[in-house]
């Protein structure tokens, strides 16, 4: 994993959290998530938010098919303890990866 | 294959911003399901459609065409769709399903209004001015291109002197009763999902279904807009035997469509997980969804009934 900087950490969760509701510190990293995805997305909420609080931005852009495979179904969101806004945390990812990275 | 993930979310957002729709049609293929069935232009009432039941057709065809067209165009050739579709409205002229198919969906349109009709809820339409929510370009997280097809449906309302909707589809009536509220200055309407309006008719059935019926609960209308009883009173009331399969209500299992258009392996793959869930609980299921109905009756192959709860409730209502 990439080592980053408190600038790096700052920098990715500013710019992904610029005008949502990101709330990925909220999560408790308990799992419940994971484990409930129809999808079977391991990344996907709780790893790849936690990588962007942390600042780990080539970690995120190595994994931006598991953004795009969340179904926004809202199983995980119903049974987080945490009350993380799941789907719109992944909404807002997509936006930073559409034109920081894809270009839309 | 399908077109890369660019080039696809590029092309849905600048159709929404340049055309009012993820796939531009004319007004009259969108609001010729209506002739015939003298429903008044416009009023305090409007059943809205949002444009999500008649696209399917087209969508379907769409996809057939995209997946034909990325598994043989190189990479650089790809990326050319969206500054061409921005000259020539490319999906549009890709999009030709056949006439059957759009009946179709034409067909669960009128059920609709015949059902709400016997029910003695009075409404209008809104016809070409009946838009499309911006629900697939808001999932891809475009919430400027978004907040500009808002502002376009809160005027076409205000125009029209719309005070309530009554909404057909679960991703419009999400758009309109809890997304575009929060997005769009002024957004006021009051919105409600139709199943919604007839429960609380509570309308007398005139046939007797008598069969059992399992329910798949769109995940919208299960765990963001809670109609979850609503479907299963209308249907209890006619006689039905209403069953739970595996994962329903809020828990329910999503039938894949959301990842269509990138990724439809993992979408067929999650309608047939579904699809194997709803055929342990009965041989025949109800969807309140055009996009479930589409995905698991792919995955269903006819290996079991699925239809729209319009079918159903106009048999029983009407």
């Amino acid at each position: 994993m990439t080592t980053t900087t408190t600038t790096s950490e700052r920098s990715l969760l500013a710019e992904v959290s610029a005008g949502t509701d990101f709330n990925a510190q909220a999560c408790m990293n308990c799992g419940v998530c994971t484990s409930v995805c129809p999808m079977g997305i391991d990344m996907l909420p709780r790893k790849l938010f936690h990588l962007v609080v942390l600042g780990e931005r080539e970690e995120v852009l190595r994994n931006t098919e598991a953004v795009y495979s969340c179904l926004l179904c809202r199983m995980c969101e119903v049974s987080c303890p945490a009350d993380v806004k799941i789907t719109a945390n992944v909404r807002a990812l997509r936006h930073y990866l559409n034109h920081h990275v894809l270009g839309v | 294959m399908p077109l890369p993930t660019s080039t696809v979310i590029g092309m849905l957002s600048d159709n929404l911003r340049l055309r009012g729709s993820v796939l531009p049609l004319g007004k009259r293929r969108t609001s010729s399901w209506a002739d015939g069935l003298n429903i008044p232009e416009g009023g305090h009432t409007v059943l809205y459609t949002g444009l999500t039941y008649q696209l399917m057709p087209y969508l379907e065809s769409l996809s057939a065409a995209q997946n034909k067209l990325g598994a043989a165009m190189p990479e650089r050739l790809a990326a050319l769709g969206r500054p061409v579709n921005r000259l020539v409205n490319i999906a549009g002229l890709m999009a030709w399903p056949s006439r059957e198919k759009r009946r179709h969906y034409d067909r669960i349109l009128g059920d609709i209004v015949a059902v709400l009709r016997s029910a003695g809820v009075e409404f209008g339409y809104l016809y070409g001015d009946d838009l499309y929510s911006g629900a697939l370009v808001h999932d891809y997280g475009e919430d400027e291109v978004v907040r500009i097809h808002g502002r376009r449906i809160r005027d076409v309302l205000r125009a029209a002197g719309v005070q309530e909707v009554i909404t057909i589809d679960p991703h419009t009536t999400n758009m309109l009763r809890s997304v575009l509220p929060q997005l769009v200055d002024g957004f006021t309407v009051q919105v409600r999902h139709y199943l919604e309006v007839l429960a609380d008719r509570n309308p007398l059935p005139r046939r007797d279904l008598g069969q059992e019926l399992a329910v798949h609960d769109s995940c919208l209308m299960a765990r963001a807009e809670n109609v979850v009883e609503a479907p299963r009173a209308l249907l209890r009331a006619a006689g039905s035997v209403v069953l739970d399969p595996e994962h329903a209500r809020d828990i329910t299992w999503c039938c894949g469509g959301p990842v269509e258009s990138l990724y439809p392996e993992k979408a067929h793959a999650n309608a047939r997980t579904r699809v194997a869930q709803l055929r342990g609980t009965a041989p025949e299921a109800v969807t309140m969804c055009p996009i479930c109905l589409v995905n698991l009756r792919g995955a269903a192959n006819g290996s079991m009934r699925l239809q729209d709860i319009s079918h159903y409730l106009r048999r029983a209502y009407t």
